[in-house]
């Protein structure tokens, strides 16, 4: 591994599911035992609503970073007390840390199995995120798991991997598009997409949304 | 059997008319909830209980909740809809107040056994003891 690092420095050596979580679970588990729910088509079912889990206020800090300096430097500060100033709060002790792509650094997030995945921000996980073998290619060849999403990156970019803990949850600021200049805040929001938060796309092209 | 699809989500959001929506569908706050939900459209297409049948319990799950101080701003809605879930499939005889409870300790289990960051799963040590 010589074009990424990976950091991983764990607090918890456990994982962490909420009173509600083990229910729902439960219920699931054993729905799919007596063959009542096939999990691959509830997982059809879910996928069809994840845009629609959590406001996706990731999209607003976004867009705001991209046009205000001062408050891009305070989100690449501390990015918890700037995601508060737009009025979103995660769950209690939750500590988000903004990370920023350039022309030379692509980040990607791995770590969206249980919930260290800051989905008040960034909207349900996808449902492929969760695939072990997506896992385990995302550590060891990130640049190969952003050719299967089918985008390239220059080859002198180089690629860091975040693996989120259950203090710190990360989220990629990407970089923002070109031929946005004079776009609003609302306008921009648009461009940002769950995926180039992770980092495994790029925020949509002008092209692509109708202005 | 067709597996359910976004029109019977859809359908499902017209008879129930207390289910969160915006203008294109249902809207979660925590992707438990979509769980949730996605269980119950599947169960009422496979015929395990009519609509109407599901708004009533629902509705006795958010009386009693309400009788025991639950102010129900709509924060609340998807646990009363996960308690009638777990009501109707005992009442149907898909499974036991006490099973659900055994599944749950056995996911607290592995969840508890799986290092952080890795997929959680169930295996049979998990409902030892």
């Amino acid at each position: 591994m010589t074009d990424h690092d990976h950091h991983h420095d764990h607090h918890h050596d456990h994982s962490d599911l909420s009173e509600t979580e083990l229910r729902v679970r439960a219920l699931e588990t054993i729905l799919t035992e007596k063959g009542y729910i096939d999990p691959a088509a509830l997982d059809v079912l879910i996928e069809t609503y994840e845009s629609k889990v959590g406001p996706r206020n990731g999209a607003r800090v976004v867009a705001r970073a991209w046009t205000d300096p001062a408050f891009r430097a305070r989100l690449l500060a501390d990015a918890t007390p700037a995601i508060g100033e737009l009025g979103y709060a995660g769950r209690q002790g939750e500590h988000i840390v903004a990370i920023e792509n350039t022309p030379e650094l692509h980040n990607m997030v791995v770590c969206t199995l249980c919930s260290c995945y800051p989905w008040p921000v960034l909207g349900l996980p996808p449902v492929w995120y969760k695939s072990a073998p997506y896992r385990a290619k995302a550590v060891k060849d990130p640049r190969g798991v952003l050719q299967d999403f089918g985008f390239a990156l220059a080859p002198t970019t180089k690629i860091r991997v975040w693996d989120s803990t259950a203090e710190i949850r990360y989220f990629v600021l990407p970089m923002r598009p070109e031929g946005t200049e004079g776009w609003s805040e609302d306008q921009l929001a648009e461009l940002v997409t769950r995926d180039s938060m992770i980092g495994t796309g790029l925020p949509k092209r002008p092209a692509e949304v109708t202005r | 059997m067709s597996a359910p699809d976004h029109q019977a989500a859809l359908a499902a959001t017209q008879v129930l008319p207390g289910i969160p929506v915006d203008a294109e569908g249902p809207v979660f706050r925590e992707p438990w909830e979509a769980h949730a939900f996605a269980m119950a459209v599947t169960l009422h297409a496979r015929g395990l209980f009519t609509w109407p049948e599901w708004a009533a319990a629902l509705a006795e799950e958010i009386s009693r909740a309400q009788a025991e101080g639950d102010a129900d701003c709509g924060d609340t809605y998807y646990r009363h809809w996960l308690a009638t879930l777990e009501r109707l499939v005992a009442e149907k005889g898909v499974t036991t107040p006490a099973n659900l409870a055994r599944y749950r300790d056995a996911w607290d289990h592995a969840a508890d056994r799986t290092p952080h960051g890795k997929p959680i799963e169930l295996s049979p040590e998990d409902f030892a003891g």
